[in-house]
């Protein structure tokens, strides 16, 4: 019921940005929806104790599998191609998560990171792949629907946007029933996991997968938003980025990545375009803020409200 | 009758210190049975044999008539042999509800949910349902755990140190709980113990453990009162078997 009212809500939320909000606009709710689900994936992470500082390969991963698409098969289809974001992402995912999934606390983080930046390192050297300059993408349809000239943008950011929407409601569906409580008695007590017979390696292994795949789906999204991708996609610092957003909103429910996103990308709009040269200091005093007042997250004030109400 | 756990030449060294020295031991499934011992008498060091935390420099376990040395905890709990901890290993930002759901979900009960209820009532931790794992008292966290490890695939329970911790006045009321749950649930039950008066109500079988082998071995007012288990389990003092 509750997830009907969710899909209901979004259906008509999408519905208007896409119809009438100016192009400004149509474009940050894009952005806002490509990181908000890269950040339900760390949450996901976050639910058996481990926080990935490298969500940026997946999130390049995805953005460069959705160019590639467009740049080296002259594929336009923008349903292709945040499935080949998403899967592209997921394979590799699949492969690394084998070794990550045994790691734990730091040396995931670190892992995580180290594997990000190599990425990064051979999208810089890599001529064919546009080098530091990356290259633009040109999607024109999607599923096959074609809109006139200059409105793509509204539909990837309507259909783009129910597909984010449906993903996190299977997150939300998975991570409210046994699979979600076994990750959280991961986080609390692996070893006692382990003695009642499940086993931690498969259920980190697998939520690795699922934010693998969820930020390879992001990546393709914010590929069609800007139209142009770059190593910077692969880079530290956007991992970092997810990491602010997910400490900024809180890890208690799925919709908060999806606000703190979306205060992330006004703060940081607002910030440089009226203090240009300080607003990465604006966003780390925010971040500072956050952790001294709200160490839970923004999302604990509606908790609060809730709770009082 | 066959045994349901039988351990051949088990050894097992930590550098120079000998943890397990050749034991063998079998243990049917009629008798509830204790393992006690000085600290660092190789007590735990068997139970972590069996449960496969560790794994045996030389010998066999054998349990529903397969050797199940070289399987890790999670496969040996599939095969049904549970264990609580002298620390009590809960899931401590959730609910007693919630840790108790847990162990049954794993367990793959038909119906987790009822099959948590059944818990709570057999334990007598329906007051503490709703509190978080680590707010409660350690009696209460004991019997938690122990309710966690007998979850419904058990068939043989190994208890280390189950009132360890535990006031005075609580240890034979948890102990009769904990013993009530498992014959009901019809489980077989090993337990390490120190402290001999639970040892001489609730064991049938008496193994007494010392520098990583066995000094004593049968019914508890025969252990208790040999020479060897007096004087380096007991202490000097007379046992308490007969109390």
């Amino acid at each position: 019921m509750k997830a009907a009212v969710c899909v209901g809500v979004a259906f008509v939320v999408l519905t208007g940005l896409a119809y009438s909000a100016p192009q400004w606009l149509v474009f940050m709710a894009m952005l806002v929806l490509a990181k908000g689900i890269v950040v339900l994936g760390l949450l996901v992470l976050m639910r058996t104790g481990l926080v990935s500082f490298g969500q940026g390969l997946y999130f390049g991963i995805g953005a460069y599998a959705a160019a590639l698409l467009s740049h080296h098969w002259y594929i336009g289809d923008g349903a292709l191609m945040l499935l080949a974001g998403a899967v592209a992402a997921g394979l590799t995912a699949s492969i690394l998560g084998l070794l990550l999934a045994g790691y734990r606390d730091i040396f995931f983080a670190m892992l995580s990171l180290a594997f990000s930046m190599i990425l990064y390192g051979v999208l810089v050297k890599s001529a064919a792949l546009g080098s530091t300059d990356g290259f633009n993408l040109h999607a024109r349809a999607f599923l096959g629907f074609a809109p006139a000239s200059g409105a793509e943008r509204r539909v990837f950011l309507f259909a783009g946007g129910f597909c984010v929407v449906v993903a996190s409601l299977l997150v939300h569906k998975l991570l409210g029933g046994h699979w979600g409580r076994v990750a959280t008695a991961i986080r609390d007590n692996e070893l006692r996991v382990s003695y009642l017979g499940a086993s931690p390696y498969r259920v980190v292994y697998v939520n690795y997968l699922i934010a693998g795949s969820l930020a390879g789906l992001g990546g393709a999204l914010a590929a069609l938003a800007v139209g142009h991708v770059d190593p910077e996609t692969a880079y530290w610092t956007t991992s970092g980025e997810f990491v602010f957003i997910a400490i900024l909103g809180g890890t208690q429910s799925i919709l908060a990545p999806f606000m703190a996103a979306a205060i992330f990308e006004a703060l940081r709009t607002i910030a440089s375009q009226y203090v240009p040269n300080v607003w990465q200091m604006s966003l780390g005093i925010a971040m500072l803020a956050i952790i001294m007042f709200l160490p839970a997250g923004l999302w604990s004030l509606a908790q609060r409200r809730r709770r009082s109400a | 009758m066959s045994a349901m756990l039988a351990a051949e030449g088990l050894t097992k060294n930590f550098g120079a210190v000998t943890a397990a020295a050749d034991i063998t031991l079998s243990f049917d499934a009629d008798t509830v049975v204790s393992l006690i011992g000085a600290n660092g008498a190789g007590k735990t060091t068997f139970l972590n044999m069996v449960t496969g935390y560790l794994k045996p420099d030389s010998g066999r376990i054998i349990f529903g008539g397969r050797n199940i040395v070289g399987l890790d905890p999670r496969q040996v709990a599939k095969l049904g042999i549970s264990r609580s901890f002298q620390i009590p290993q809960l899931f401590q930002s959730l609910s007693v509800r919630d840790n108790l759901l847990i162990a049954e979900s794993i367990a793959a009960a038909g119906d987790p949910r009822s099959a948590t209820d059944a818990a709570l009532a057999r334990f007598e931790l329906e007051p503490y349902a709703s509190r978080v794992a680590g707010s409660l008292s350690e009696g209460i966290r004991k019997l938690l755990d122990v309710a966690m490890a007998l979850s419904s695939r058990s068939k043989l329970l190994l208890l280390d140190e189950p009132t360890s911790g535990v006031s005075a006045d609580e240890k034979f009321g948890i102990m009769d709980v904990v013993m009530g749950a498992a014959r009901d649930a019809g489980v077989r039950v090993i337990f390490v113990e120190h402290d001999m008066d639970i040892v001489a109500r609730f064991a049938g079988r008496v193994v007494a453990f010392y520098d990583g082998g066995i000094i004593g071995d049968g019914p508890p007012q025969t252990v208790l009162c040999m020479e060897d288990v007096r004087r380096y389990v007991i202490g000097e003092e007379a046992p308490h078997a007969a109390a």
